[in-house]
């Protein structure tokens, strides 16, 4: 059953990929961006990763693909279908794009992944937090550093404007 | 925790499948009769002026960045704020530090007029 | 007797243990996750049906005028007319609009005014899904609608649309961040991100433990739902209906479902997290008394939302952003240092919920204080009247 769920998600994730970039109109590749973000949150929650899962969406779909929607608005490039999708250099690009693939099937066929027979404890959110404050504080303490100089570095583009 | 979110699942699918039905029988019922007046963009009742684009503000853009940042901000502060009742006082210490830094990053927002309209 | 007792829960039991005489697991669980779901996704059409009549009727009554009284006894039946009008009007699509992301829009907005009814406990052990993350699921579905209403604006060919949705969105995410860190203080106060958790730790209801907090969320509240003072959105003076302005018949329908939709599920919201939830006296013994009491205080929320909507005027967009930047976020992160501070000081758990309050309300005099401080320079300076 998990494995049904698992492969109509990805199907779901991946043809949503797929449309972002084969999308005419630069609008809708944004929705089928937020649908394979959704996608993804739900191959989260399978799993059984909630606290990320929510997290993904609220990040990823509640600020990060309105970011990308505004950002769209910015730029006049939305209401134009009739560019020519396939540039002259698409034979090349489908070359190297299997050569990729295959490559990657080989080497994710060849690592020894480690399986998780332990369960999920039911205090993770618990055990997460304390590990911000614990273990990786010096990660967290700079991520906020981080965040504020991307507000600082954004700010300052945005108003030469 | 999976059945949870089986009915997460099954909800979901409900909750899109009422205002579909609801179309469908509205889309039944109602009379269909197009003609270019009612198909016309609405614009306070008069002809519409120009291409139905607008130029976009950049503040709406920076809204949505500093929106960004607190919202990771808050994703941060929520493993934090139900561990917190077992944690020791350096928790206090290292979630004050990351709030002031932020803090900091809002002070700067408000007085390079970002926050304004 | 004892039956009664847990009147809702024993239902649930004795339905379950019948059909699972003849059914396998599987469909037994699978039947009571469509039968929880349809009762649920009827939530926003019920709440519309009963609070456009309310509000009809409270807006003008403050008015000094009775509000709709033909439609059957004391115009109750108001709410049908109305739906029977959407149904059958005629749905006119702008040319040129971009049909399916026009098409989705409404029935995205309407699916997420239900879904955020999924993780709200009605009683004692009565939430559909009480999800380890329940507020956290609360906000993302938040941002659903955020999206829908984005597509609402893009694809209705209109520069007005457009407009109104930008400012909607930005609405939406100023004040969504006051909202969070209030939800993560009660979360601090709580320890679990829970709902049902939430509701049992309320001994005292944390409108009275947490003002400061109380306060930003409701005004928050209002704010994610559109409402006035700050419904800016789609004042019919200002931008006509805003981003669903090209829509009509029972699209325009699913959008007015989707707001009273929204607004009853805010004040659920507002009462599991700061009133208690399905508390109230008698209930330990008689559970079946929960749902009761919540629908009671869902009704008493929504009064005060619709009595503030009633008195106070419309905020301009300046304002209303600045607002949520410059005032609620630092009054919310201050709360929130000092809730995390007090409960870091050894004193029992009693007198710490005593300095909540008492920061709390510290908090809100300070900041009323600088807003008054702000206002009357404002005035000076711009040489106006006094009054």
């Amino acid at each position: 059953m998990q494995q049904v769920i698992f492969i109509v998600l990805s199907l779901l994730t991946l043809s949503a990929a797929v449309m972002v970039v084969a999308s005419r109109s630069l609008f809708r590749s944004a929705l089928w961006l937020i649908l394979a973000f959704a996608g993804i949150a739900m191959l989260f929650i399978l799993l059984q990763a909630e606290f990320l899962a929510f997290v993904h969406i609220l990040i990823y779909i509640g600020a990060i693909a309105i970011l990308i929607i505004f950002a769209i608005m910015l730029s006049r490039g939305v209401m134009d279908p009739n560019e020519p999708r396939f540039n002259d250099q698409w034979r090349l690009v489908i070359g190297f794009g299997a050569l990729l693939f295959v490559g990657l099937v080989v080497i994710m066929l060849r690592i020894p992944w480690p399986v998780n027979i332990v369960a999920v404890p039911a205090d993770a959110i618990q055990l997460l937090g304390a590990d911000f404050v614990g273990t990786y504080v010096i990660p967290f303490e700079v991520a906020s550093v981080l965040l504020v100089a991307a507000l600082i570095g954004a700010i300052v583009i945005a108003r030469e404007h | 925790m999976p059945s949870q979110y089986a009915f997460i699942g099954v909800f979901l699918l409900v909750a899109l499948a009422l205002p579909i039905i609801g179309l469908v029988l509205a889309w039944l019922i109602r009379p269909k009769k197009p003609n270019f007046a009612k198909n016309a963009t609405y614009e306070c009742g008069m002809e519409t002026i120009g291409d139905s684009w607008v130029q976009f503000k950049a503040q709406y853009y920076l809204y949505a960045l500093i929106f960004v940042v607190f919202d990771v901000e808050a994703v941060f502060i929520f493993p934090w704020a139900v561990a917190y009742g077992k944690l020791g006082l350096y928790a206090l210490v290292e979630m004050v530090l990351f709030i002031l830094i932020l803090l900091g990053g809002l002070l700067y927002a408000w007085r390079k007029k970002a926050l304004d309209w | 007797m004892y039956y009664i007792q847990d009147l809702f829960v024993n239902i649930a039991r004795s339905w379950t243990s019948w059909i699972s005489g003849f059914l396998p697991l599987w469909a037994v669980s699978g039947v009571n996750y469509l039968i929880m779901a349809v009762i649920l996704v009827m939530m926003p059409v019920l709440a519309t049906l009963t609070l456009t009549w309310m509000e009809r009727k409270v807006i003008g009554r403050i008015q000094n005028r009775i509000g709709p009284n033909r439609v059957g006894p004391f115009g109750i039946f108001q709410a049908f007319a109305d739906a029977v009008k959407m149904l059958v009007k005629e749905d006119v699509i702008p040319t040129d609009a971009d049909r399916p992301v026009f098409n989705l829009a409404p029935i995205l907005i309407a699916a997420g005014a239900a879904l955020l009814w999924a993780v709200i406990p009605f009683g004692r052990g009565m939430a559909a899904a009480d999800l380890n993350v329940g507020v956290l699921y609360i906000i993302a579905i938040g941002s659903m609608t955020m999206i829908a209403m984005l597509m609402a604006g893009w694809s209705s060919n209109n520069k007005y649309a457009l407009i109104g949705a930008f400012r909607a969105v930005a609405q939406l995410l100023s004040y969504e961040v006051p909202m969070v860190l209030s939800i993560a203080t009660v979360a601090l106060v709580v320890g679990s991100m829970r709902m049902g958790a939430v509701v049992e730790a309320q001994v005292v209801p944390f409108v009275v433990v947490l003002p400061a907090t109380f306060v930003v969320y409701l005004m928050a509240g209002i704010a994610e739902t559109g409402r006035s003072p700050f419904d800016l959105l789609e004042a019919e003076s200002e931008i006509v209906a805003g981003y669903f302005v090209e829509y009509s018949g029972l699209k325009f329908g699913w959008f007015y479902i989707a707001e009273y939709g929204n607004l009853f599920a805010i004040s659920a919201i507002v009462t599991t997290l700061f009133l208690g939830g399905w508390r109230g006296p008698g209930v330990s013994a008689v559970p079946a008394l929960g749902p009761f009491y919540f629908i009671a205080k869902i009704v008493a929320v929504v009064f005060l939302m619709m009595w503030i909507r009633g008195t106070w005027p419309r905020v301009r967009i300046d304002q209303m952003l600045g607002l949520a930047w410059k005032v609620l976020v630092p009054v919310s992160l201050a709360n929130l240092l000092w809730v995390a501070f007090v409960m870091k000081l050894p004193l029992p758990t009693a007198l710490q919920w005593v300095l909540f309050v008492v920061g709390g309300l510290a908090v809100l005099a300070v900041a009323l204080g600088l807003l008054g401080r702000a206002g009357r320079r404002h005035v000076a300076s711009k040489g106006m009247v006094q009054t």
